[in-house]
């Protein structure tokens, strides 16, 4: 009867579920200060700052004018008002201008954000629906050869690090046959109202294929482990006894067992994702955030766009969690009234 | 025989027992049969194989002399041949002894980085769970607080704050990757607090420092070993991928990651090599760890482990 009750309240709100989320979103929110505050306090602890890049760059200059420039930029003001300075501006909207670009940082990131985002919900799509059926494939065929060999593969990429995948494909693909292009998001001299759709597909292949070798082998493995439980279970044993064949028991079972927990990681590896979207992009020199992140990191002088990424990075994240989190309580119904 | 899981009675000596059974945790086919070579013997064996390779690699790259790696441009730009197997690069430097120098540098790099990170985790991961109830808190919003942001990202920020190079890249490392590991270690060190001896010894009025020292931390040891070997691979792959960046360490250095930031550069005029076979060596070089890991936690921890 409990069961039929909590079928029953499906989509409906309590208020105990309301609160735990709002405590949820508290948590998250008090977490995007405490990075904003991490992330400041390493990037103003730098020993390469506006000054010491400002002298290297300008040899003799008079100390007139580094007076002038610790003016403006502010070093000699204390860390903390420098921060509650530019947590204010972080709050209202003005996230400082980027040193590198010359324009708004917020601008910078937006522009930067749409490639990026094409870029890694491509990897995330195509890494979620490769992983999940190599996952079936290697479950159905469990310990026989087609387990074996693919399970090899999955581990062996496990151990791959991100940016040299990229390079190998960019080795075999670009210059060994000549497939795709060397990287950028567009065609070099093409005026940007005129990028066809094909040609920007065309250059995010690559940047993609790389970023989904993070995690589709990872994510293949655990949907293996999940669905070879399910086949050890007693339901299956069963579903077997009644003559179910194997197709009936692994699209029957199988796969909305092994469903939630695949959503729940894919979510979740939204982090690592990010991470590796810098090597990916660095490589193929695609202009989003990751490849922004590392070249204002290189500078070590554009420390506004850097924790404009660093703090965009973190929302990101917490939005992929906060989605797993919704999504695990949406669709498993045995987790319903337990928040 | 990868994914299986392993019963501590079996000692069938074909060593195939488990996998013709498949997952069978309680039938009694094992035994206490005393066989001299059984498969713990067989995977101290391999252990003891693997670690004497890695150790080989380690000392063929420190040994190597530096004017091995000298600029000889009549020999430059070599595709792989019998004299040079992995080919020159631009300067007529032999890649063979450049990628051995450089994973024996990653080696390097790695068991300070991974025993830093592992340290960290150890002590986080014990005074969590010995503390009181605040102190677990704090530790969690913490662990929380350094999940929320990308690893790269912010091993990328450390190393700005440390003015980059080698220190900033180690520090980063070992800051962002405790984390896993001391989850795990809090789990394990909550679950024998509730264990008798210990509130025996809480009677007796041994102090809380007392008995993380004594009663906890022996337990933790083989976790510790464990989780600090499976920490290396993910340290060394950030190693060479923020030196790849420009973050880690410097160009002069024969790191794998410069290598194959310079090898970016050759690419497009066909000399492919230059990137796969250092790439190639570093994920065997990994591989090599991770199974090393992995037998140790099936010696370590019959129960749990998969081999």
């Amino acid at each position: 009867m409990g069961k039929l009750k909590s079928w029953g309240i499906r989509g409906g709100v309590s208020l105990g579920k309301l609160k735990s989320w709002g405590i949820y979103i508290g948590r998250g929110v008090a977490l995007l200060f405490a990075v904003s505050a991490l992330s400041f306090a390493l990037a103003s602890a730098s020993p390469i700052n506006p000054e010491t890049r400002y002298r290297l760059s300008h040899p003799g200059v008079s100390q007139e004018n580094v007076t002038k420039m610790r003016e403006y930029w502010g070093i000699d003001e204390p860390p903390v008002g420098r921060y509650l300075g530019w947590l204010g501006g972080l709050v209202r909207g003005e996230w400082g201008m980027s040193t590198t670009y010359r324009r708004p940082v917020l601008d910078v990131i937006g522009e930067r954000f749409s490639a990026s985002f094409a870029l890694m919900a491509t990897a995330w799509v195509l890494s979620g629906l490769t992983g999940f059926a190599m996952g079936c494939v290697m479950a159905a065929a469990r310990d026989r050869w087609p387990d074996r060999i693919l399970r090899r593969i999955c581990l062996f990429l496990c151990s791959v690090p991100t940016f040299w995948i990229g390079l190998v494909l960019l080795a075999v693909f670009s210059a060994n046959l000549g497939w795709f292009p060397f990287g950028l998001a567009v065609p070099p001299g093409v005026r940007a109202e005129s990028v066809t759709l094909a040609q920007r597909i065309h250059h995010l292949a690559l940047p993609a294929l790389t970023l989904s070798c993070l995690s589709f082998a990872n994510l293949a493995l655990h949907v293996r482990e999940k669905l070879v439980d399910v086949y050890q279970s007693d339901y299956v044993l069963y579903a077997r006894a009644r003559g179910e064949c194997g197709a009936q028991i692994l699209f029957g079972h199988g796969i909305r067992n092994a469903l939630v927990p695949a959503i729940i990681m894919q979510f979740g590896s939204v982090s690592e994702l990010f991470g590796g979207s810098v090597f990916a992009e660095s490589v193929f020199s695609y202009p989003g955030l990751g490849s922004a992140l590392a070249k204002a990191g290189m500078d070590a002088s554009d420390i506004p766009l850097f924790l404009g990424i660093v703090m965009i990075s973190a929302v990101f994240i917490f939005a992929g969690n906060l989605t797993a989190n919704i999504l695990t309580q949406v669709i498993d119904p045995r987790t319903k009234g337990v928040g | 025989m990868d994914g299986m899981r392993l019963d501590r009675d079996c000692t069938d000596d074909d060593g195939k027992c488990a996998a013709k059974r498949g997952y069978t945790g309680e039938d009694g086919k094992g035994g206490a049969k005393l066989v001299s070579w059984n498969r713990r013997t067989g995977a101290a064996a391999w252990a003891g194989c693997i670690f004497a390779l890695i150790l080989a690699i380690y000392i063929a790259g420190a040994l190597m002399p530096d004017g091995a790696l000298r600029a000889d441009f009549a020999k430059k730009s070599l595709p792989p041949s019998l004299e040079h197997i992995f080919g020159t690069d631009f300067l007529g430097r032999d890649m063979f002894v450049r990628t051995v120098k450089g994973l024996s540098l990653s080696l390097l790099v790695g068991t300070v980085a991974s025993c830093g990170a592992a340290v960290i985790a150890l002590v986080v991961g014990v005074t969590a769970a010995m503390g009181r109830r605040w102190v677990d808190h704090v530790v969690n919003w913490i662990i929380d607080l350094f999940m929320g942001v990308p690893h790269t990202v912010l091993i990328i920020l450390v190393s700005i704050a440390l003015s980059r190079g080698a220190t900033g890249m180690l520090a980063g490392i070992a800051l962002t990757h405790w984390v896993g590991l001391a989850r795990i270690i809090r789990g394990e060190v909550l679950q024998i607090r509730s264990a008798e001896y210990i509130a025996v010894s809480r009677g007796f009025g041994k102090s809380a420092p007392w008995i993380a020292v004594h009663h906890i931390l022996p337990h933790m040891v083989p976790q510790f070993f464990v989780g600090l070997i499976l920490l290396f691979p993910h340290a060394i792959m950030h190693e060479s991928g923020l030196t790849f960046l420009g973050f880690g360490l410097g160009p002069e250095q024969p790191a794998i990651g410069i290598i194959l930031s310079e090898s970016m550069r050759y690419i497009s005029g066909g000399a492919a090599y230059l990137a796969i076979l250092p790439g190639l060596s570093l994920v065997l070089l990994v591989l090599l760890i991770d199974r090393l890991g992995h037998t140790l936690r099936y010696l370590l921890e019959p129960k749990e482990a998969q081999l």
